[in-house]
């Protein structure tokens, strides 16, 4: 579960923040949006997150053209939704984008990573474990998350 | 899909499927009661209808604008005429009309029928929809039957029906509909009967009145009332009432009746036929195994029943929160007397008061008078707030009224088209703005006094053209003059606020575009009889739309009283116990006046909630805020948040005003504006009807406004779907 370094200053922050942890809390996959060559491109990938919300981690292999993309500008977008491909996501569905700077993590702190995607998604063991896999750190800047249909609140996370 | 059900084929796995009044009829028929021959159009037809065409979301996405707890009651008064009008635009799939209207034909030819609805879980032991959704009486042709089982579809989400939801937090997601059609038994006479009183449980109750039903049930007709002892029927009681109407057929629907002078001093049932009545719901009761209340008529000397349902604790007298939610639904009939009451009595007695109460100089007065002064005052304002939310608010619904029988009739593609219709060529508000505006004009073409002004302003130069010129303007004013701006600054908040007026550019007012060919088409759409009706309805409901701005001006001006009593008393005892006494109460300030011993204490200030800290950021901000589209346009500009008169007078020409709710103390800055949001949620509510008065984009409805959005946000007001969006500030 989420808990953590988000200042909260009421009840619509406190609010704001669970509902975007609930998000994470309860999506695996997310798209995430990079931006390369004069091109934007969005690629599916699984995302595991730290309990304050500030660090969002996925992983790819270096050969691809989000590895690059990222590389490039060192900046990424993440899209976390909870729609079902039903009328009702109109209404019902909320999306959450988190943006910021991104890179990949060495050391004690990809074992620290690998160890938090691999608690999510232990199914990619074998694609973790390589060593042309990079596991990656967004560290979020904001949230923005979209509900209602057009309601748009922004979680900003302190520095 | 089995489009229409008889009664008789219905078995106990059907009753989810076809709700309580349809299961109790066929109950009832086969129990060997006498009803109408009739059947049932399944919760699968409504399905078959919302699911299809889109509907059901677009339902779900109106009532997901913000969370539905937390929706005022004119919100859903809102939200219930634009879901009215997405069924009244929708056809059914070919499909199902196709087969609804041959099972029409088969069952019932061309017999004229009652379409009636028939929610699950609407008439159970816990809750009661009795008159929140609607029936239809003496409905002909299986195409018409079809287009009013659309119509009762539909009032699954009419305004009452929504609150009620509200009230009994029932998951409107899961709300279904299924339809019962009858043959009309057109009933001499009608009633209601309980076989046990929800108010005494030794007693039955007998209501009848002459004509059908219908007048019983919408309270347009007074019943006359039989009490008998439960255990053995006998007679204990007979309350008649004034017989004036009664309900019958017309051509096409019903129509109220002045009852002849026969009628109307016989009782509708006479002493042997009460009982009868009265055994029917006892034989009712021993069917069901519970209390019924059983609504019953006499046609053609044969006595029917028309439904049964459960006795509910407030189905006698309609207490509770249903009974308020009622309370707006009401006839036209009835909007009438409240229209004369209000126009004749009420306003007329308001100004008097307000006008009386004006004639003392509260600076002038000793310490004693003054508390009495503010005692009255006080008390009027408390008397003339409960008239406003008693009979002032309900008249609202003269308007709403009328955008039902239009928009039924019309069918337009914006349900509010309306609206244009009851627009007054003048409005109290507006003709004070032009006052202003007029003045504002003199300033903007002498240089001279423009310069003059500026100097005042500045503290500077010579002042006695602009005192003359300020004068002026306070006497054109009149009575309004506080409106602007009270207390000691006035002449100088006021030559502020005329030099910003005076730079501002001039804004086109929408013009009255069509109006009389609005008129026109709507009246049209009527002959005959249904034709003066339609004529009055408009009238009615322009007089109840003016209201909603005149209403909030002149309780204004008794409130203004009330505060410029306070004001005083508050500046006075301050300055003798050398405190700030801003927020003092009446009480206490009159307790302090007369006991000079006595330290007041002001009341605690207002917990703002929801207002965000000035200052740094903070981790949460909105960046788009979905509310009402309560003005079509496009406006972007500056935020100004006012949250107290104070903050008004700094208004900028161009800057979006941003407020709780629009009261008359703010209305003036309106021209300046070029752009409104508001907390309150409402199509005809004050800030919207002015804002469509001035033609500027307006977004009400909008949850927390004022705490979210700040003075200097740069702001994108989307006043054709509801939307603020939220720039930053810079």
């Amino acid at each position: 579960m989420w808990k953590g370094k988000v200042r909260l200053v009421k009840d619509m922050d406190r609010e704001i923040a669970a509902a975007v942890g609930a998000l994470l809390d309860t999506q695996r996959v997310g798209v995430l949006g990079t931006h390369g060559a004069g091109s934007p491109h969005c690629s599916l990938v699984g995302f595991s997150f730290e309990p304050g919300l500030e660090r969002l981690y996925f992983a790819t292999t270096r050969a691809t053209r989000k590895f690059a993309n990222l590389s490039e500008t060192g900046r990424v977008a993440l899209l976390v939704d909870n729609r079902t491909n039903r009328e009702e996501d109109l209404h019902e569905a909320s999306a959450l984008t988190a943006v910021g700077p991104v890179r990949e993590t060495t050391g004690e702190e990809r074992e620290r990573a690998a160890a938090v995607h691999l608690a999510r998604h232990p199914s990619l063991r074998d694609f973790v474990g390589s060593p042309t896999t990079a596991i990656l750190v967004l560290e979020v800047e904001r949230y923005f998350l979209v509900r209602r249909f057009q309601e748009v609140m922004v979680l900003e996370i302190a520095p | 899909m089995n489009v229409l059900l008889a009664f008789e084929s219905l078995a106990e796995a059907d009753r989810p499927r076809v709700g309580g009044k349809a299961w109790s009829l066929s109950r009832l028929a086969r129990e060997g009661f006498s009803v109408p021959l009739g059947a049932v159009v399944p919760v699968d037809a409504y399905e078959a209808y919302v699911g299809p065409t889109g509907l059901r979301e677009r339902i779900l996405l109106e009532l997901n604008r913000k969370p539905f707890e937390s929706m005022r009651w004119e919100e859903m008064w809102d939200a219930a005429l634009r879901i009215r009008n997405l069924f009244l635009k929708t056809p059914m799939p070919e499909n199902l009309y196709g087969e609804l209207c041959e099972a029409v034909r088969r069952t019932f030819g061309d017999r004229p029928v009652a379409v009636r609805s028939s929610a699950p879980g609407e008439d159970s032991a816990g809750a009661s929809f009795a008159g929140l959704h609607e029936s239809f009486l003496n409905v002909r042709g299986a195409a018409s039957v079809a287009e009013h089982v659309r119509l009762v579809w539909a009032s699954l989400w009419s305004d009452g029906a929504l609150l009620y939801r509200q009230e009994l937090k029932l998951d409107v997601g899961k709300s279904a509909m299924a339809v019962v059609i009858q043959e009309l038994a057109e009933g001499e006479r009608s009633g209601v009967a309980f076989s046990k009183s929800p108010a005494d449980s030794g007693v039955s109750l007998v209501e009848a009145v002459w004509g059908l039903n219908q007048g019983l049930v919408d309270g347009t007709v007074q019943p006359d009332r039989w009490v008998l002892e439960r255990s053995t029927g006998r007679l204990r009681e007979h309350l008649p009432v004034e017989r004036l109407y009664e309900i019958r057929t017309a051509p096409e629907g019903t129509r109220r009746v002045d009852l002849g002078t026969e009628k109307r001093e016989l009782p509708p049932l006479a002493d042997g036929e009460v009982g009868p009545v009265w055994e029917m719901s006892m034989e009712a009761e021993r069917c069901f195994g519970c209390p019924q209340d059983v609504e019953w008529t006499f046609s053609k000397g044969r006595l029917f029943a028309l439904q049964s349902r459960p006795v509910t604790a407030g189905a006698e007298g309609e207490a509770g929160s249903r009974a308020w939610n009622l309370s707006l639904r009401r006839s036209f009939e009835n909007l009438k007397v409240l229209g004369e009451r209000i126009r004749g009595t009420l306003v007329p007695a308001l100004l008097k008061e307000a006008g009386d109460l004006s004639r003392t100089s509260v600076g002038e007065l000793g310490d004693g008078l003054l508390a009495e002064v503010l005692r009255d005052r006080e008390e009027a304002f408390l008397r003339w707030s409960r008239v406003y939310w008693d009979e002032f608010i309900p008249f609202a619904h003269g308007a709403r009224l009328f955008g039902q029988v239009y928009n039924d009739r019309v069918k337009p593609e914006d349900p509010f088209r309306f609206i244009d219709l009851l627009r007054p060529p003048r409005m109290v508000g507006t003709d004070r703005n032009a006052r202003l505006e007029g003045a504002s004009d003199r300033l903007g073409g002498n240089p001279a006094l423009k310069s003059e002004t500026k100097a005042f302003l500045e503290g500077k130069g010579e002042a006695a053209g602009v005192e003359a010129f300020l004068e002026d303007v306070s006497a054109d004013l009149g009575a309004d003059t506080d409106l602007v701006l009270s207390g000691t600054d006035r002449r100088r908040a006021l030559a502020g606020f005329l030099l910003e007026m005076a730079s501002r550019p001039k804004a086109a007012r929408p013009v009255e575009e069509g109006r009389e060919a609005l008129e026109r088409a709507f009246l049209d759409g009527f002959e005959g009889e249904e034709r003066a009706f339609a004529g009055e309805l408009l009238d009615l409901a322009r007089a109840s739309y003016r209201l909603r701005d005149e209403d909030n001006i002149y309780l204004g001006r008794v409130e203004r009283l009330r505060t410029e009593a306070l004001d005083e008393a508050a500046r006075r005892l301050g300055k003798r116990l050398g405190v700030n006494l801003e927020g003092l109460e009446t009480a206490e300030a009159c307790r302090a006046l007369e006991d000079p011993s006595y330290r007041p204490v002001p009341a605690a200030p207002e917990k703002k909630e929801g207002a965000l800290p000035a200052g740094p950021p903070v981790s949460v901000r909105a960046r788009q805020l979905v509310g009402q589209p309560a003005g079509p346009g496009l406006a972007r500009g500056v935020a100004r948040v006012v949250r107290s008169r104070e903050d008004l007078l700094g208004f900028k020409s161009g800057e979006i005003l941003v407020c709780d709710a629009i009261d008359p103390n703010m209305t003036f800055v309106v021209p300046l504006c070029s752009g409104i949001v508001e907390r309150r949620g409402g199509m005809l509510i004050h800030g919207a009807i002015i804002a469509r008065e001035y033609g500027l984009p307006c977004v009400t409805g909008v949850p927390d406004a004022t705490g979210l959005i700040r003075s200097g946000d740069n702001l994108t007001v989307d006043g054709y779907l509801g939307i603020v969006v939220i720039h930053g500030q810079g």
